[in-house]
């Protein structure tokens, strides 16, 4: 299932349909700095990524930039998610749409829009299936309201379905966020910082979700985490980013100290979140 | 930790002081505004001010009249000042309606530059003009009566909500937007979905404020023949009719306090 750590050759490597993610010499530059510098990385179908690095080391923006949500800088840099071109000389392409309905994003702040119920956030993520109009008007298929209510059972926010989402704690908002991604048929996951505003508890419990939709769904999760200890402990591959280009890609459990201090300085200890693994 | 032993006292320094030009701008500014109030003193004539407490027999019997209401007329009173607020109702919903899109068009978060600029300067255009003189005209197009006061309320209306619309959605947060935006949403699904909820509670604030504010426009929306009972008080002045003038200067004041005091309620239960 995994694929050989990334090298420069994966310039030459051809993108297979299969790859959730197919990024090629991307460049970001926001002002004088350069958040993204020639990155080139694929993350095949069901491979469980953790994109790891000091703060504006561009992971983030990396992630970002696979949505759509963030255009990249012009030039050769030319980004594929399942085979489609979602952005290319800068530009994001009209595939772009029908490339983010594979993709289930979850935010480090939830995003959910906190004067609806949680049913109702859920039921968003059928926006890019259903036709405009019904999406418009809210007249969601009842198939769809099924499956939000199995995807909120399955998250274990069942009992909140019709509560404000923001009345709801970050750990819940954050489940909700997952079973949105559920309802959106989402054949991959990207999550930005997913527990960065959750206690140790919840961010425990947001990880195995997605760990379980990886093995039992066969879902590919890419996931940006400060915690270096989590990445170890929840993923099998990490890519790690230092001043927007890729230090390290390769085994979770090929990350040694030397390796640490590398990318994080002599003071790596400080991104471990609980005990050093 | 051995910064402050390390280094010596330094002299502690002075608290800041303003600088000669800033004193200068401030003196030309306050000094401009006091001339300028000089100057007009005589054009306003307010040297006649003292005729206020030197009252004409005309004023005496004014004031007279004016303590003692005559109610009698009142049911034409109270439907006239009825239709004054029909006319604010249908003038504010009709704005609303307006201001949606343009308040939408208008926010730069939302809209590309090239619709934002040309909306706003509608928006400056329709703001700009005095109700009174939209209603004169509508008078002229349309005729005597309430029509024109809707119109003209609404035109204005639009132009005022627009703007409080656009300037709400360009405060709202992104992150729920681009919550909707990577579920594979379109444009407009991400304005329905993420925006709406986000400003809804202001708008409707707004919205009530301004009927409000517009059940007082329309009442002198009337004098210029725009129908309610702004059109009644104006034949009454002029008929000298003091003591039915007072009866429905009377009638406006409760009616427009009581729908202040309504609107003001349903918006505290909004936010």
């Amino acid at each position: 299932m995994r694929r050989a750590p990334a090298t420069v050759d994966s310039l030459s490597m051809t993108a297979s349909a299969a790859a959730v993610a197919s990024v090629r010499d991307v460049s970001k530059t926001f002002g004088a700095r350069k958040a993204l510098n020639g990155v080139s990385v694929e993350v095949g179908a069901g491979e469980m990524v953790a994109l790891i690095g000091p703060s504006g080391s561009g992971k983030s923006t990396l992630l970002r930039s696979i949505t759509g949500l963030q255009s990249i800088d012009g030039g050769k840099g030319v980004i594929e998610v399942f085979g489609e071109v979602v952005q290319k000389n800068g530009r994001t392409t009209g595939q772009c749409r029908s490339a983010r309905q594979k993709l289930g994003m979850i935010f480090q702040q939830f995003n959910l829009v906190g004067r609806l119920s949680l049913f109702s956030n859920v039921m968003l993520g059928a926006l890019g299936r259903i036709p405009g109009w019904q999406g418009l008007l809210g007249v969601w298929p009842s198939a769809d309201k099924q499956k939000a209510m199995a995807a909120l059972h399955r998250v274990g926010v069942a009992d909140y379905a019709a509560q404000r989402a923001n009345t709801l704690s970050g750990g819940q908002q954050q489940r909700g966020a997952i079973a949105r991604a559920l309802v959106q048929g989402a054949k991959a996951i990207l999550a930005d910082e997913p527990v960065a505003s959750l206690d140790p508890v919840s961010a425990r419990k947001v990880m195995e979700l997605l760990v379980e939709l990886n093995k039992r769904d066969g879902l590919g999760v890419i996931v940006t985490l400060h915690q270096v200890d989590y990445a170890i402990r929840y993923c099998d591959r990490v890519i790690a980013l230092k001043a927007g280009k890729i230090v390290y890609d390769g085994p979770s459990t090929g990350l040694d100290t030397k390796q640490l201090i590398d990318i994080y300085g002599p003071e790596f200890e400080d991104a471990f979140w609980e005990a050093k693994a | 930790m051995t910064d402050a032993v390390a280094r010596p006292a330094a002299a502690i320094p002075n608290p800041p002081v303003k600088s000669m030009g800033a004193w200068v701008l401030d003196v030309l500014i306050w000094g401009g505004v006091a001339a300028l109030l000089v100057y007009s003193f005589g054009p306003v004539e307010l040297n006649h001010a003292t005729r206020l407490f030197d009252p004409s027999e005309s004023t005496r019997n004014f004031a007279r009249e004016l303590l003692r209401p005559d109610l009698t007329d009142w049911r034409l009173f109270v439907s006239k000042m009825w239709e004054t607020i029909q006319i604010a109702l249908w003038g504010t919903f009709l704005a609303v309606f307006a201001a949606i899109p343009m308040g939408l068009a208008a926010a730069r978060n939302i809209a590309p530059v090239w619709v934002v600029t040309p909306v706003r300067w509608v928006m400056n255009l329709l703001r700009s003009i005095p109700d009174l003189v939209i209603g004169l005209l509508f008078v002229v197009a349309v005729g005597l009566g309430p029509l024109p006061g809707v119109l003209a309320i609404a035109l204005n209306t639009a132009g005022v909500l627009a703007k409080l619309f656009s300037e709400a959605v360009e405060s709202i947060d992104k992150g729920p937007v681009e919550g909707v935006r990577a579920t594979g949403a379109t444009k407009l699904h991400e304005i329905v979905w993420g925006v709406i909820p986000q400003v809804a509670p202001l708008w409707t604030s707004f919205a009530l404020y301004r009927f409000e504010s517009n059940s007082r426009s329309a009442t002198v929306l009337g004098l210029i023949g725009a129908g309610g009972i702004g059109q009644v008080l104006f034949d009454r002045m002029n008929a000298f009719d003091f003591r039915d003038v007072s009866a429905i200067v009377i009638i406006v004041v409760v009616a427009v306090t009581l729908i202040d005091m309504l609107s003001q309620a349903m918006r505290k239960r909004l936010l």
